[in-house]
């Protein structure tokens, strides 16, 4: 154990926890008489420096190992993950600087830090025990986050619903890691792998499978797929919009990224020996290999049983946020396809994150306009958006664009990400299943064509009932264009975000 | 030159948003100049294309990881069809003179659709074909949501669903041949020379076939059209009959017969006398002539008949491309053209001079007032347009639809016999509305004439009589001297039938 190595590779949660500190201690220390606003607005900065400052430190961060068993790993999926974690933070709490639900903006900042320091270790990690202290570290911070709007109702009941689910997913989980580890003597992802595939336990079979389901439902959980589900409508209703957009983004990203992780270790069960490679790239059935099998039949079955609820559940929805939720339980089925189906090349990877990294950015904005109308109507009902387009332009054509970017329209960014994630299922694995999958999600993405159509129409095409402008505050403003015009612009240049994702992988 | 429709539509649109909202004479000038622009482009590439075949306009690697061109070219028929949607875009805004309610934001949607439209006939790679055609789909519920009349809420999602679900069909068949091809590359071309195998394209072209021809309103699957085309505002349903509806044949054409030829090719095996699926969709196209026609011949709301005419049209496009010969789909595309000037003018006449004025479209209201005394501008218009609808010599109609079933009775001859059942309803149904609507028998009662004295019409203003000329001018000039589109279009389908895409 080199205690130097473990500094630099942790170096940027170390950076957030020191801005979460620091946030604590100015914002109580001397901030305490000033008004709300700043305090308010010295929190966000701090932390927004924060979480500049350990993307700073991503870069020259390098992987950690612990003898041979790697821990953290660093560039490929998880640089590209941990880059994306903070700049939606720093998204969300610019988002921070206009809400007014809390008295207590220090310690929302810090615990917001400390969820992507989470977020920022289970992007990176190998090893079954970092992944279990990094997702309860995120999770812990979310059910705080939830309940902080310590005047509503709404709030604390989803915090403790959230809860509940979490804690119970957790169990599964961390019983499912109790048997994997029993079973193969380890606990890194990869020597997992390879002693499912060839070593003592490849003949444990049965309670292999258990063990993987046990995980499947603690992840499951994490990215809100069908049937682990239920958490997701009453928290995205009832948390603060900030920390609700917080929920949907950055904990979606980094717990794909995850699973990205977790798929990339099964694959690569023999890059550690030679002979292996050459076995696997010439002609051994690679898909059928150990833990492979299993844990593919798993994701899929999420995947479906995730695209059809979600969307179905979508259509009946009247608040815009739980259609919100249950619109990102459906793209979680489509990610979970692309997980599914995961490619020996990293093509797979890069589709599943740049679908989560641009749907995570357009969750953040669909959140800041719903809670700029919310503060201003008081509801998020469909009735809340009657006439926004005469009530406030701009936020309209922001919602035209953010939900039809969801819903996959070109040339908005959403489209490219659903062609992309498609098109590397499609390309991993011929074959009836993977078409007929790939089929059924293209269907229900017209499906969603109708909700998310819903919403447009209360904004663009109903008579509005009350006309009095609604104004939105700059910072938010300026968030929401900035996220508009991403949307928009990567959506004509998707090569872009494409390259900037390829460059973290080493080239072949 | 002839990319720049695309790009000036597109600034159109977004200079239009940002148009002062209460000055609509300001955003009608401008969407009249823009679409004025797109026509003088348009006509420019025509003329230019004689003789030229087929030219890349841009081809430039869009997303390189992917083997995605932007890649832009024109052969005669893709010239032909943006030749159209010029026509029909300056028409219709001249038939949209009148819009008062978020003018600007009308004819952005409006000038939208048309950049889409145009990027649709000019795309030589199917990613990027696919991409306008999806970008055409939004401006279209919004502009008959908004602007609409008679459930246009139900109309305009009914539409937008349809659409999304053929291309939802198209995008799978798109997916589909590009992880099949494996050639990294969705420029047709090299999609079509991927060599993709027969059992592959057997599946796949009906499903892409059905996707595109959703949208050309192939029976059963023509639901939408007259729900859509009656609630649309009348520029709206000009644009969704006369252009949009040819994008899903030309989709049909380009793309599912471009790249798929295999797919039809005979079973092996026939069923009822039909053994490929160029049967079953030659026979869905006959019956949606004929069924076209006589619904339409049953309407108690002039816009529906004009809706279910469409239908019946329509059949012809797909029929004559069914008939995998020169002279039928020479037939096909011309009737494109033929049937998106002819349905422009219809829907103009019904949708904009009539309605517009009567503020009813049941033929039962209409029948007492009198119209081709009060109206006979509209009267005389409609008679020229039913006409050319019926497909009488001396307009474009008439060319086309005789060759499509000339082309049909040479691939069989039944096709030929079906589908002439639906020519002479089609004189039907055009004879009854112009009776009921313009021509009643009943005298006015002095009681009325006094009331008429009162309530007179709007005279007729010049945007309608240039738009109604403009129209007029294109089928009768088409009809009288066909060369000036067949010439282009002839070595187009010898391309195309010759071998695919390739």
């Amino acid at each position: 154990m080199n205690y130097i190595n473990l500094f630099r590779s942790t170096l940027p949660e170390t950076a957030l926890e020191i801005a979460a500190l620091l946030v604590l201690f100015v914002d109580l220390g001397f901030l305490r008489k000033a008004a709300r606003a700043t305090r308010i607005a010295v929190a966000a900065v701090l932390g927004i420096a924060g979480c500049l400052a350990a993307l700073w430190a991503v870069s020259i961060a390098g992987p950690f190992s612990a003898g041979n068993d790697l821990l953290l790993s660093a560039g490929g999926s998880a640089g590209v993950a941990q880059v994306a974690v903070l700049a939606l933070t720093a998204l969300t709490l610019l988002l921070l600087i206009d809400s007014d639900f809390t008295r207590n903006p220090g310690e929302y900042v810090a615990v917001v830090l400390m969820a992507a320091a989470g977020g920022l270790l289970i992007s990176a990690a190998q090893d079954l025990l970092v992944i279990f202290a990094g997702l309860e570290l995120l999770s812990l911070s979310l059910y705080i986050l939830t309940a902080f709007a310590k005047q509503s109702g709404k709030s604390a009941e989803s915090a403790i619903k959230y809860y509940v689910f979490g804690a119970m997913s957790a169990a599964f989980l961390l019983f499912g890691f109790s048997y994997l580890y029993g079973l193969t003597g380890s606990t890194n992802l990869h020597e997992i792998a390879l002693a499912a595939a060839v070593g003592r336990a490849a003949s444990a079979t049965p309670l292999l499978y258990i063990a993987l389901v046990m995980v499947a439902v603690g992840l499951g959980f994490k990215v809100a797929a069908v049937p682990f589900h239920l958490w997701a409508p009453d928290t995205y209703e009832g948390a603060p919009a900030p920390a609700a957009a917080f929920i949907a983004s950055v904990s979606k990203v980094a717990s794909f990224a995850l699973l990205v992780g977790i798929g990339t270790a099964f694959f690569h069960v023999f890059d550690n020996l030679h002979r292996g490679v050459l076995f696997v790239r010439f002609g051994f059935p690679t898909r059928y290999l150990g833990l492979l099998a299993p844990w593919e039949l798993i994701l899929t079955v999420l995947a479906v049983a995730s695209m059809i609820f979600g969307n179905l559940a979508a259509l009946a929805q009247s608040s815009v946020r739980r259609l919100l939720a249950y619109s990102a339980i459906a793209h979680a089925g489509y990610i979970l396809l692309g997980l599914a189906f995961f490619s020996w090349t990293n093509v797979s990877a890069q589709a599943v994150l740049y679908y989560i990294v641009t749907y995570g950015l357009t969750t953040i904005g669909a959140f800041g306009v719903v809670g700029v109308v919310e503060r201003a109507v008081g509801s998020d009902r469909l009735e809340a958006f009657l006439g926004l387009q005469k009530r406030n332009p701009l936020l309209a054509a922001v919602m035209l664009v953010l939900f039809l970017s969801l819903a996959g329209i070109p040339p908005l960014v959403g489209f490219w990400a659903k062609f992309n994630l498609f098109a590397a299922v499609l390309r991993t694995s011929g074959g009836a299943l993977p078409f007929t999958l790939v089929a059924l999600a293209v269907l229900f993405s017209a499906v969603s064509l109708y909700y998310y159509l819903q919403v447009l129409k209360r904004v663009y095409v109903m008579p509005a009932t009350d006309e009095s402008p609604i104004t939105a505050r700059p910072v938010t403003v300026a968030v929401l264009v900035l996220i508009t015009a991403a949307v928009v612009v990567l959506g004509c240049f998707p090569a872009l975000l494409q390259s900037w994702i390829a460059s973290f992988y080493p080239h072949p | 030159m002839l990319a720049w429709v695309i790009y000036i539509s597109f600034a159109g649109a977004l200079v239009s948003v940002l148009l002062p909202k209460d000055k609509p004479a300001l955003a009608r000038r401008w969407a009249l100049a823009v679409a004025v622009a797109g026509l003088v482009i348009a006509i420019a590439g025509y003329a230019g294309g004689f003789g030229q075949g087929r030219e890349v306009i841009v081809d430039a690697l869009w997303v390189p990881s992917m083997g995605i061109h932007y890649m832009l070219a024109a052969d005669g028929i893709s010239r032909v069809l943006v030749l159209l949607t010029g026509i029909a875009s300056v028409a219709g805004v001249l038939f949209s003179w009148n819009v008062e309610l978020r003018t600007n934001q009308f004819f952005a949607l409006y000038l939208a659709l048309i950049g889409g439209v145009y990027g649709v006939f000019l795309s030589f790679d199917f990613f990027l074909l696919f991409f306008f055609y999806e970008i055409a789909i939004v401006p279209k519920y919004f502009l008959i949501s908004i602007w609409g009349s008679t459930r246009r809420e139900y109309g305009a999602m009914k539409l937008a669903l349809y659409s999304f679900v053929g291309s939802a069909m198209v995008l799978i068949g798109l997916l589909a041949a590009y992880a099949t091809a494996g050639s990294h590359s969705t420029a047709l071309i090299d999609l079509a020379h991927a060599g993709l195998p027969v059992s592959f394209q057997m599946w796949c072209f009906p499903l892409v076939f059905v996707g595109f021809a959703i949208l050309a309103g192939m029976w059963p699957f023509h639901t939408w059209a007259p729900t859509g085309h009656v609630a649309a505002p009348t520029a709206a349903s000009m644009l969704l009959a006369g252009v949009v509806m040819k994008l899903g044949a030309y989709g049909c054409l380009r793309v599912a017969m471009g790249l798929f030829p295999h797919g039809l090719d005979p079973w092996g095996f026939s069923f009822i006398g039909i053994g490929s699926w160029r049967d079953v969709f030659a026979w869905l196209a006959v019956i949606g002539i004929v069924y076209g026609a006589l619904v339409a011949l049953a309407q108690t709301d002039f816009k529906f008949v004009i809706g279910y005419s469409s239908v019946s049209h329509m059949g012809f496009v797909l029929l004559g491309l069914m008939t995998l010969n020169q002279i039928g789909l020479d037939g096909a595309v011309l009737q494109m053209f033929s049937h998106g000037v002819i349905a422009g003018l219809l829907f103009a006449i019904v949708g904009r001079i009539v309605y517009d004025r009567t503020h009813t479209r049941q033929f039962a209201e209409l029948e007492t007032m009198h119209l081709s005394r009060r109206l006979p501008f509209a009267a005389w218009a409609f008679v020229v347009a039913g006409i050319a609808s019926m497909g009488l010599p001396g307009f474009s109609g008439f060319v086309a639809e005789l060759q499509v079933l000339v082309g049909s009775w040479r691939a069989n001859p039944w096709w030929t016999v079906v589908a002439g059942v639906g020519i002479i309803v089609g004189v039907a149904y055009i004879w009854r509305a112009l009776q009921k609507a313009f021509f009643t028998d009943a005298l006015p009662t002095p009681h009325e004439l006094e009331s008429e004295e009162e309530h007179k019409f709007a005279p007729i203003c010049w945007s309608e009589m240039a738009g109604v000329a403009l129209l007029l001018a294109s089928t009768l000039v088409v009809g009288i001297y066909p060369r000036i589109l067949l010439d282009q279009i002839e070595p187009a389908v010898k391309a195309l039938l010759a071998g695919g895409m390739q």
